[in-house]
């Protein structure tokens, strides 16, 4: 069969779908098989360990907001990569679009105050999404216009989104205090409201729902999705066909940096009420692995962004309870990765291939 | 040497290939004798790739033994094979472009004093080894720059360098001119009188007339007959490959006095190296007529197909469709004033292999009603018409949701055919219509054709093939070094004089120095 994100709007959607999740779990299990094996080196009982992991991330309401809270702005940024990857944008500078999406919030939100939230929150939104869309689309004109590889100019427009932010929150933004790389509060009026007291639920996750739903129709049913894939898989066939590559280029970087540049802002009106130095700590890279675990489709952008935020908080309880480290998590995630690279490996025969030579032999 | 003389220098002993659920190869014998040219006669399909890649090693055969000089032999890869004599020169030629001809020709051998590489030493060698065979190639010069004759020549010194005594020849003619063909095969004779034996795959019946000892007609697998070239009849050999009387698609009726629908004027343009690829063509195509463009590939057919079609700006000139300029127009804008386009190369440009064909059959008009609104695709009405151009163009397909890339290649060019014929063009520019389709399907094609001239839709043939430019065209131009060098009459035109043309003499174009 063919990749998954190649198919589309037919009544074989929701096999597709099976089929992720089916892949998804089947990686995950053989990951956390491998896992056991460590845990069991390093001297603990990996039944008790992955019982801890589970528990710290689903098993109470407040592990389970966690979770969310932490999917949130993986979703966001996961889905504009989604987007990018499948018209053969390869954009690796999700992670600069966040830092620009949190500036452009934070700079709005500070002069917020006195604004009715009505005006305020959309504002800080739309900004968000502004920031990381004209961050993101220039890595777009340089490739359409110049052919300049989008890997390169995304990753170097990491650096600079990362000092430009530093420069703001350490000069002009800096808190009144001037004791800490950070912002001062944006106004209150401007925060993505707590949904569920006490938790720390926020609103972003209505955005995080609706972006899902647009991309899933930009992804699957829209014109503009179509000419991606076309643009993805073909290029010569788009031109051929009378699609401007170029132009496709240009919207999908720029819908995918508004994407994380929502991402950031979420971060900064739902979380931290404020802009800090590290705000996005390598949300954009993780977010890479999202999409492409999430086979490029909407749906399982979203369990995958879920999976690895559960594994991000459960790692915490797991160390508590057993007294392994961190790290192994860290372990566990890239297995998964590993075992989906595996399973498209076999998809394509190359195991095959080997053991059709071993027999040979 | 007591069996020398009774056994075949060849013998392949009830192959059998399966893939899947498809029989390449079915129970096949074949065999090769010294010094002969042997023919493996079939339509695209028929096995002869499929056989020779066992006898190269590169398949592993279900079933079937094959001997050499009488001896039971084994190949699990092509390494093995050379060893054993045997080389192959594929259609497509694997040579690496950047390098030089000694490069290639030494490329994977093991010098004299390995590790050490000693060019001079295998200088002379390849060189000893070109002239005793009497093939005259500058081993120095780098194969890019090298004409695709010249080339083929290198892919054959190659075998021989390493001490091929068969030779499997896959194609061989179909990139080359009628003169160039003569040539080739003279140096196929005299491969064989210097003592080698030569299997030649093609599905052209005059080669094998003209060249071969013996011939072996493969048809869905299986071996239908073997036979002495000298003593079979063309259309004998016709029938067996197609299995049935092939009626021939008669062209022409009245001459085209339509309107205009394609003009271009002293159209100038650079190809991929930025060399002068189109020095000033002049061409005017009407409606209800098809014009047919021969030449030998590499003449500036691609360039000025994609000059048409918006997709190479040209450096002067004018392209005039259907009254507007497209001259450095988008491909979009070419599409609007009504040219569709069959491109050279289906799999890369003309269809998205991933997606599926109901999508591959919408890819200019998806943004279009009925197709798509607000932005919207409507699936269902893009699974109708995909139900709707199936049916009509009769393509065999598990289903509309298919991938492109599950279709043979004869029903991928019906769905290109459907799309493009679907949008009611003006003029239809088709580049090699039938590459690689087997005759049915390569009979459909024509047969479209000739429906949309009486459609009074104009048709411009670009092709190497000139059986079909004959038999289509109701005008024959030549191209020849990016220029128009004859445009004849179909009535009068003889593939002789076309074929002069095409290797650049006795047309009006100036003398060249060689």
């Amino acid at each position: 069969m063919t990749d998954p994100a190649a198919t589309t709007g037919t009544p074989s959607q929701v096999l597709q779908a099976l089929r992720i999740v089916g892949q998804l779990s089947a990686a995950v299990i053989a990951a956390l098989l491998c896992g056991a094996v460590l845990i069991a080196v390093a001297g603990a009982d990996p039944v008790v360990g992955y019982l801890a992991l589970f528990n710290g991330a689903f098993g109470s309401l407040n592990s389970v907001v966690e979770v969310l809270v932490k999917a949130i702005p993986l979703l966001l940024a996961g889905l504009g990569l989604a987007l990018a990857f499948r018209a053969g944008f390869w954009n690796i500078g999700a992670e600069g679009q966040i830092f620009m999406g949190a500036l452009a919030a934070v700079w709005v939100g500070l002069n917020a105050h006195g604004w009715p939230a009505y005006v305020a929150l959309p504002a800080v939104i739309l900004a968000g999404f502004v920031g990381g869309a004209l961050w993101g689309v220039i890595p777009g004109i340089l490739r359409a216009k110049l052919g300049a590889s989008e890997i390169i100019t995304t990753i170097m427009f990491n650096y600079i989104a990362f000092y430009v932010v530093n420069y703001f929150v350490t000069g002009p933004l800096v808190e009144a205090d001037q004791f800490l790389a950070q912002t001062d509060p944006i106004a209150k009026s401007a925060e993505l409201p707590r949904i569920l007291r006490p938790t720390r639920l926020h609103a972003g996750i209505f955005v995080a729902v609706a972006a899902a739903g647009v991309l899933y129709w930009l992804m699957l049913r829209s014109t503009v999705g179509f000419r991606a894939r076309v643009v993805g898989a073909n290029e010569e066939a788009a031109r051929y066909a009378g699609m401007s590559v170029g132009w496709t280029w240009v919207v999908v970087s720029g819908v995918s940096g508004g994407l994380a540049g929502l991402a950031g802002m979420v971060e900064v009106a739902g979380v931290h009420q404020l802009l800090l130095e590290d705000i996005s700590g390598g949300l954009g890279f993780t977010a890479i692995v999202v999409a492409l675990l999430g086979w490029l489709h909407p749906v399982g952008v979203v369990i995958a962004a879920i999976l690895f935020a559960a594994l991000d908080v459960g790692a915490d309880s797991m160390q508590r309870v057993i007294g392994v480290p961190v790290t192994l998590v860290y372990i566990i995630q890239a297995l998964v990765v590993l075992f989906v690279l595996a399973r498209s490996a076999l998809e394509h025969g190359t195991f095959e291939r080997f053991l059709r030579r071993f027999r040979s032999a | 040497m007591a069996g020398a003389g009774a056994a075949p220098r060849l013998q392949l002993e009830g192959i059998s290939k399966r893939f899947g659920a498809v029989v390449a190869n079915d129970g096949i014998d074949f065999e090769v004798s010294d010094r002969e040219i042997h023919a493996l006669l079939g339509e695209n399909g028929a096995g002869k790739t499929t056989l020779m890649n066992i006898l190269y090693g590169l398949y592993r055969p279900d079933s079937g033994s094959i001997r050499l000089n009488g001896e039971a032999v084994r190949f699990d890869s092509p390494r093995d094979a050379i060893a054993r004599g045997i080389g192959m020169v594929h259609q497509h030629f694997m040579l690496v472009p950047a390098l030089s001809v000694l490069e290639n020709i030494i490329l994977g051998l093991r010098a004299r004093h390995e590790p050490l590489l000693d060019f001079a030493d295998f200088r002379r060698q390849v060189i000893d080894t070109a002239q005793s065979y009497n093939l005259a190639v500058d081993v120095d010069a780098r194969v890019s720059q090298l004409p695709v004759g010249v080339q083929q020549r290198v892919e054959i010194l190659k075998a021989l360098f390493r001490g091929a005594h068969t030779l499997i020849l896959d194609e061989p003619t179909s990139v080359l001119t009628p003169q160039e063909v003569d040539e080739f095969f003279a140096a196929l004779d005299s491969l064989r009188d210097s003592g080698h034996s030569i299997v030649l795959i093609t599905h052209k019946l005059h080669e094998v007339t003209a060249l071969c000892d013996r011939v072996t007609v493969l048809r869905g697998g299986r071996v239908v007959g073997v036979e002495r070239a000298a003593d079979a009849s063309r259309d004998r050999l016709a029938r067996m490959m197609v299995g049935r009387d092939v009626p021939r698609t008669e062209a022409r009726g009245d001459v085209a006095t339509g309107a205009s629908v394609l003009e271009i004027e002293d159209l100038r343009c650079r190809n991929a190296r930025g060399l002068e690829a189109l020095r000033g063509v002049s061409l005017g195509i009407r409606r209800g007529e098809i014009v047919g463009v021969a030449g030998v590939d590499g003449n500036g057919q691609s360039e000025l197909a994609e000059a048409i079609a918006g997709l190479r700006t040209p450096s002067a000139g004018r392209v005039t469709i259907n009254g507007r300029d497209c001259t450095g127009a988008t491909p979009r804008r070419c599409i609007e004033a009504g040219l569709g386009h069959v491109p050279q190369d289906r799999q890369r440009t003309g269809l998205v292999a991933e997606l599926s064909i109901a999508d591959n059959l919408v890819l200019q008009t998806h943004a279009d009603r009925p197709f798509a609104r607000w932005g919207t695709l409507n699936r269902q009405v893009i699974a109708r018409n995909a139900e709707r151009r199936l049916e009509q163009f009769s393509v065999r397909a598990g289903s509309r949701d298919s991938a492109i890339s599950t279709l043979s290649g004869g029903n991928q060019q019906k769905v290109i055919l459907a799309r493009e014929f679907s949008r009611s063009p003006d003029i239809m520019l088709a580049v090699q219509p039938t590459r690689g389709l087997d005759i049915a399907a390569m009979q459909f094609v024509h047969e479209q054709l000739l429906e949309a001239r009486a459609n009074d839709t104009g048709v411009l043939l670009i092709s190497t093939e000139l059986d079909e430019i004959m038999q289509l065209s109701d005008r024959i131009a030549v191209i020849f070094e990016g220029r128009i060098v004859g445009l004849l009459d179909s009535a009068t035109a003889t593939r002789e004089r076309v074929g002069l043309m095409m290797a650049g003499h006795g047309g009006d174009a100036p003398d060249r120095a060689s």
